[in-house]
């Protein structure tokens, strides 16, 4: 399409309406309906480039029809004459769920999306468990994001080195991306784990994070080097009772000959051939109305074959009655489902799983060999209100043997060189998916996505939710004359990316200064019709052993298949 | 608009559906007999979700029905529920849009888009309202 015709649509379109992704369009020039632009226009934010100056107060009460700032309405009307530019940091839910948003509300926008791994995805590759297939299709929707001729999946390629010490350094900073792209999404996730703090957690053979032992089960490359074994203990315990507890403890109790037709790597199917854990105990520090696993996961403990359930049926009693008729029905559900679950279970099974309320660890022990043989807990009792009951040690202490320990207490952010990071919270602050620094000041053109923004919790849909809020807070600025980054460049610093036409089916043909620069160094980078390719060769590998994919277990076996 | 939607009836023999939207309005359809409102909804590029792709497996498509047609229709599976149960906006008409199937009988039905988001900060700051 002649490019002059396309300019004049889009400057008339944008100087008469506004399409608000949520809402119905908006006249622009008269803003009738403030509602859209009066978040970005009038936010008590520090940068003085919004309009506070001009009709609201510190409240952020917007008066009727606010005057626009002639600065503002410049900048609006230069930005209605050029493609929104955006750099996504992780490839996983929240940095798809974004660019999903931004590509089908904002017109002409471009997002280059850019994965340490070959592989893309994040967590719905390397967190969601093997025997949970349908949670994955998720991944249809990220193919048609992909599928877009205004989006670029650069993988293979780290963005940010980690601040942790002796990080290694990844192959581009963020400020590297700065001069390409009028904003970047922040949507890397969380890659370690929380610690309980307690003796010889680190030290001692059989303690892990939960974490890890997903990402060894998931292929996650980073995590294969486990030395994993299952075969030297009976009993495993699980510290944390959320769903990521209960997928730990499911993977070890389930039939392997029902795992053997997931997704599990052939390294973990070997590993569970030999393993001889039969019991395993949730451990948490409360009770049962505290419990954050939900009844989808319950429910398949409780179908597991020739395995009894145990769980302290008082306690749950006395729970229920505390709280009576203040219980939402999800939590009656739940609660209902244990009390069902336990009261149906036959006992003295094979195997067996226990949910052991109202226990804290105080520390592990080991034999001559430095392996785990027992866990010293404190048992706590409850106080405080129902809804918001405290764990409090009442100085009595139990031990319990085990040969394996899994820390499931939550997964941890990391900073990055360049960006604010809250290290107590462990997120990078924001006001609904838009940076702000330590001072609580607006970082102009960052913003986040996913569990680096609102913490290690939640379902897919609930990242979902969060990131489509960053989304519109994305184009409200944007479309609002809020400052991003490259606003006071006269030209461009780079070459503005062709929109892509309808002709055009090969995007790597587009001009793209960042990856020119990363093929000068000799850097490989990876596209999403690669990462088909590398996906095609783990479905055709399933295939041969009835599996929907054998997963490849290293960088350099995903690199090779583009070879 | 999306991949594989059914082709639409003959305006005036379809199931009638309104869906009230987020920002008031009410778009009003027809449904083919059989039909979900999920894929209704998509069909008619309204911002109802699937992410799952109607497989149980998540609580987007969560639509919030008026009692009489909630009343008509069967209780929901315990996998359904499950699912609700993590719905934000969560009601006693709730329902996942992938499950409820329309027939003639049911024509007529008002669906409300619920809330959109469920903001989760870790400060347990209360969301901006804009």
């Amino acid at each position: 399409m002649n490019r002059l015709i396309l300019l004049r649509q889009l400057h008339r379109q944008t100087q008469r309406h506004f399409i608000c992704p949520n809402g119905p369009v908006v006249a622009l020039h008269r803003f009738k309906s403030v509602r859209a632009f009066s978040t970005s226009l009038v936010r008590p934010a520090a940068a003085p480039q919004t309009a506070t100056s001009s009709g609201v107060d510190t409240e952020g009460t917007t008066l009727k029809e606010p005057p626009v700032d002639p600065a503002v309405a410049a900048v609006i009307r230069e930005r209605a004459e050029k493609p929104f530019r955006m750099a996504v940091v992780g490839s996983g839910p929240g940095g798809f769920y974004t660019a999903h948003r931004i590509l089908k509300h904002l017109p002409h926008s471009t997002v280059d999306m850019f994965e340490a791994l070959p592989v893309p995805h994040g967590l719905v590759r390397f967190g969601v468990a093997p025997d949970h297939p349908e949670v994955k299709n998720v991944m249809t929707t990220f193919d048609e994001v992909a599928a877009s001729p205004n989006f670029t999946f650069i993988g293979n390629t780290r963005v940010g080195t980690y601040t942790t010490p002796d990080s290694p350094k990844a192959d581009l900073e963020i400020s590297d991306l700065y001069p390409h792209y009028d904003a970047i999404l922040l949507a890397y996730g969380a890659h370690e784990d929380r610690l309980l703090g307690v003796s010889r957690e680190q030290d001692l053979k059989g303690v892990m994070a939960a974490r890890t032992f997903v990402g060894f089960y998931n292929g996650l490359p980073s995590e294969q080097d486990l030395d994993l074994a299952l075969s030297q203990t009976e009993t495993a315990i699980v510290i944390g009772q959320g769903n990521v507890a209960l997928d730990v403890a499911r993977i070890l109790l389930t039939p392997l000959e029902e795992l053997k037709k997931t997704d599990l790597t052939d390294k973990m199917v070997k590993v569970l051939e030999k393993s001889r854990v039969k019991h395993v105990h949730v451990i948490g520090r409360r009770g049962p109305l505290e419990v954050a696993f939900t009844s989808k996961e319950l429910r398949e403990m409780l179908q597991l074959p020739d395995t009894s359930f145990y769980m302290d049926k008082s306690l749950l009693d006395s729970e229920m009655e505390l709280a009576g008729k203040s219980l939402e029905r999800p939590r009656k559900r739940l609660m209902g489902l244990l009390e069902k679950g336990a009261k149906e279970s036959k006992p003295d099974q094979p195997k067996s799983w226990t949910l052991k309320f109202l226990r804290s660890p105080l520390g592990f022990h080991g034999d001559d060999q430095g392996t785990l043989k027992s866990i010293d807990l404190g048992i706590n009792r409850l106080e405080g209100e129902a809804g918001s009951r405290r764990a409090v040690a009442t100085g009595d202490k139990e031990s319990l043997d085990c040969g394996l320990a899994f820390r499931s207490i939550g997964y941890k952010s990391v900073g990055i060189h360049g960006i604010p990071f809250d290290n107590r919270k462990g997120v990078v602050s924001n006001e609904e998916g838009k940076v702000i620094d330590a001072d609580k000041n607006i970082v102009p053109g960052m913003y986040v996505s996913g569990w680096l923004k609102h913490g290690p919790i939640g379902v897919i849909a609930s990242t979902m939710a969060g990131a489509y809020e960053t989304a519109h807070t994305i184009m409200n600025d944007w479309n609002g004359g809020a400052p991003m980054l490259n606003d006071q460049a006269k030209e461009i610093a780079s070459v503005t990316p062709t929109l892509a036409t309808p002709e055009e089916k090969d995007i790597s043909q587009r001009s793209n200064p960042l990856l020119d620069l990363l093929r000068a160094r000799g850097h490989k980078t990876v596209s999403y019709q690669d990462w088909k390719k590398i996906e095609q060769k783990e479905f055709d590998l399933g295939a041969t052993v009835g599996k929907p994919r054998e997963k490849l277990l290293t960088v350099e076996e995903m690199l090779k298949v583009l070879d | 608009s999306r991949h594989g939607s059914q082709p639409r009836p003959e305006p005036g023999t379809g199931c009638k559906v309104n869906f009230i939207l987020r920002n008031g309005e009410t778009a009003t359809v027809e449904a083919n007999v059989g039909e979900s409102l999920l894929d209704l909804a998509r069909a008619h590029d309204l911002d109802v979700e699937g992410a799952c792709e109607a497989s149980l497996a998540c609580s987007t498509c969560h639509l919030v029905l008026d009692d009489e047609s909630y009343n008509k229709l069967e209780e929901p599976s315990d996998e359904e529920y499950d699912m609700l149960d993590l719905a934000f906006g969560l009601t006693d008409t709730s329902r996942l849009g992938c499950q409820v199937l329309m027939t003639k009988e049911l024509s007529g039905l008002t669906a409300k888009l619920p809330s959109a988001t469920r903001n989760m900060y870790v400060d347990g700051a209360k969301p901006k309202h804009h």
